[in-house]
């Protein structure tokens, strides 16, 4: 085994919580990302999966250091991130990139896509064949160099998203992360999009971690998945592991809620209904934060909170609850 | 309030026997300054009691304007061809006045967005009595206790309490509940959702689903399900039309439809989400983009992006005749020829990665050659790193 190129423990992030006073006092505090730990490897895909509010972006975020983590440490390449300043992290930010959710408000539109995509390496002081270089980008996402000197709103959703996708590999990156990267898009135009982002990592060797909602497009371009609910992970495995024999409750949940495109299935199938809503994460719920809404849930769930450890068979998945069992969903 | 029940009472009984709703060949178009954007052409379908209507398709093929349509709710500058009849009553035509008994009363709707389509003002109790007391002279009174059955009817715990509370009180779920409530409570006898569950997380969805398939059968109201989300569709409707650049492009039974599509647009849908089938493969999208509804491709709207393109496709469009089973038809020169092609989904197949032949490329922009690239495969590896 490589050494991990990224190696995230106890992180956590806490945004505070203000009144609207006179003088703004903090009333609390929203525990948006509460202890997550993982690692990812090189070449690796690893899916970041949850319900909206769950922290699933706040930890790609926080991980780039666009949000400064309350506490915990994020290592890059043996490198503590938490700890440097900005202008140290300057530049290790070549190495590590971004792909925004939204197509239409993550490119500047008074910029034309040429500048869009060079942006990168004038930051980073790349001076010759800087033109080279865009056109070769463009073509590698599948553009038209030719219309380098277009502006956003003349490409579709999918085309912008090939552009964010450029300009986050202009300076040859080896980790991304891709924030919701195709729910913005179209299903038909989705695909093309998770097809490049495929055929890029093959390529090119990027490590991945992806973070989104959708769990079919997670379990198709992920090696391995983590899900996360209210801040923290709460199962996490091998891809086949988790999608096949999940063993937390809520991952089993999760699944079977996921509608499939077949109907003879989907007639058969037995979906797990969850009542309730997530509960808020300003005052989320003592031990095991999904017991609200689990049909498990005992005395020991409130006060005693589950470790995410492995729990059932060696090669199945590290899930945190104390009554994880295997049950087959999708 | 008299005119409404005149003319309901007048009406229903005498057309029993013809469809509930009846759209034929309905279509619409808005003049712009860029010329005429042509939303929606004609787009046929019928609705009897109990039948869940499924209509897939992705953004700007026309889906939600024809349902915007149907209720009357285009702005004036629409111009509406063709016929909308609900249990016979023609209803294209009329001013939004002459709408008004119908909508809610014989015609609901529910939105998509959950946030917007509900007065952030108003309690959610004082919403759900209005809308029922626009059709029946009651009390206040009466017309709360009206709205606090149609919460509990959704789901909505302690709903006498929850009545008296404003939308921002309400998660996003249980706000679509509420507008779910808004749609039945006047006990139409169509309710047309448009994209109900794409605001919420799957979790949600899988709950306000389930709401709604118990409400049709204990209701038998006929649904229209306006979805991009094949999965939806799939586990929801008996029937499904695709739509692409405003028009329908296959129609039939879902089972039919999903096991044996016979128009190359669904088949590139159906092969563009991911499933259990395509882990390790590449999925297979369609290439390009929908049509401009301004400027649609002579002939078939599909042919720019079609992989069983012939000459005749440019050259006009096809009208919708049945393949091969019964009530299942497609708008496809070309169906016969896909009933022969073994899994289709592989004429989608193409790379999406530009040729860019020199896998050195990487290297190029860095003039200092502090980069260098090991293999085709890929780890760029960097020999120091600039500190």
């Amino acid at each position: 085994m490589t050494a991990p190129l990224l190696e995230v423990t106890d992180l956590v992030k806490e945004f505070p919580v203000r009144g609207n006073g006179i003088i703004p006092r903090n009333i609390g505090t929203v525990q948006a990302v509460s202890g997550v730990s993982f690692t990812l490897h090189p070449g690796e895909t690893l899916g970041l999966v949850g319900e909206s509010g769950c922290g699933k972006s706040t930890t790609g975020r926080a991980i780039l250091q666009l949000h400064k983590p309350t506490s915990g440490s994020v290592k890059f390449e043996g490198r503590e991130l938490t700890s440097m300043s900005n202008k140290q992290l300057r530049p290790l930010r070549k190495d590590i990139q971004i792909v925004f959710q939204d197509p239409y408000a993550s490119l500047n539109p008074k910029w034309q896509v040429n500048d869009i995509i060079a942006e990168p390496l004038r930051i980073h002081g790349v001076e010759g064949g800087v033109q080279r270089r865009v056109n070769e980008l463009m073509e590698l996402v599948g553009l038209n160099s030719e219309h380098r000197n277009r502006y956003p709103h003349e490409f579709s959703g999918g085309q912008r998203q090939r552009i964010g996708i450029a300009r986050a590999l202009a300076l040859n990156p080896r980790f991304l992360v891709l924030d919701e990267p195709v729910s913005a898009l179209d299903v038909s135009v989705q695909a093309g999009v998770v097809n490049l982002l495929e055929e890029l990592q093959e390529r090119l060797g990027l490590a991945y971690l992806f973070v989104a909602h959708d769990l079919s497009v997670v379990r198709h371009i992920s090696d391995r998945v983590a899900v996360m609910y209210l801040g923290k992970i709460i199962e996490m495995g091998e891809r086949e592991a988790i999608y096949n024999r999940p063993m937390h409750p809520y991952t089993q949940a999760l699944l079977s809620a996921v509608p499939m495109p077949d109907p003879k299935q989907e007639r058969q199938r037995q979906r797990i209904v969850l009542t309730g809503d997530v509960p808020s994460p300003v005052n989320p719920p003592s031990g095991c934060r999904f017991r609200t809404r689990c049909w498990k849930a005992q005395d020991i769930c409130a006060t005693e909170e589950p470790k995410l450890e492995r729990r059932g068979a060696p090669d199945g998945t590290l899930s945190a609850c104390h009554f994880a069992e295997e049950r087959s969903v999708v | 309030m008299t005119t409404v029940s005149e003319l309901s009472e007048d009406f229903l009984p005498s057309n029993t026997t013809a469809p509930l709703l009846s759209v034929k060949d309905l279509s619409v178009t808005f003049p712009t300054d860029d010329g005429d954007v042509r939303a929606v052409r004609n787009v046929s379908f019928d609705l009897n009691p109990g039948d869940v209507l499924g209509i897939v398709g992705e953004s700007g093929s026309g889906k939600s304007v024809s349902s915007m349509a149907i209720m009357g709710l285009l702005p004036k500058n629409a111009i509406i061809e063709g016929s909308i009849r609900y249990r016979g009553e023609e209803l294209n035509g009329r001013t939004y006045k002459q709408m008004q008994p119908f909508r809610s009363k014989h015609i609901s709707m529910i939105f998509q967005d959950p946030m917007t389509s509900l007065n952030p003002v108003y309690t959610v109790g004082w919403q759900l009595a209005e809308t029922y007391r626009a059709h029946h002279n009651v009390s206040k009174k009466a017309a709360w206790a009206k709205a606090v059955e149609a919460l509990e009817l959704v789901g909505i715990p302690q709903p006498d309490r929850r009545a008296a509370q404003y939308p921002h009180e309400f998660s996003g779920g249980m706000r679509q509940r509420v507008v779910i409530a808004m749609a039945i409570i006047n006990d139409p006898s169509v309710i047309i959702a448009d994209e109900p569950t794409t605001a919420l997380d799957v979790t949600v969805q899988a709950q306000i689903l389930d709401t709604m398939l118990r409400l049709q059968s204990e209701t038998d109201a006929a649904i229209v399900m306006i979805t991009h989300d094949l999965g939806v569709v799939a586990g929801m409707v008996n029937r499904v039309q695709v739509m692409y650049g405003g028009t329908v492009v296959e129609s039939g039974p879902v089972d039919d439809v999903f096991e044996r599509p016979r128009m190359p647009y669904t088949v590139g849908l159906l092969g563009s989400v991911p499933n259990p089938a395509t882990l390790g493969k590449r999925l297979t999208p369609i290439k390009g983009a929908p049509p401009s509804l301004v400027n649609l491709p002579t002939g078939c709207s599909f042919s720019p992006r079609c992989p069983l393109v012939i000459d005749v496709c440019h050259e006009w469009e096809p009208e919708l005749e049945e393949a091969g089973a019964a009530n299942h038809t497609t708008r496809c020169h070309r169906w016969e020829h896909l009933a022969t092609i073994d899994r289709p989904q592989k004429l989608f197949l193409h790379d999406e990665i530009g040729t860019v032949e020199n896998p050195a490329v990487f290297a190029a922009a860095n003039p200092d050659e502090s980069l260098e690239v090991t293999t085709v495969h890929g780890s760029l590896v960097s020999d120091e790193e600039s500190k």
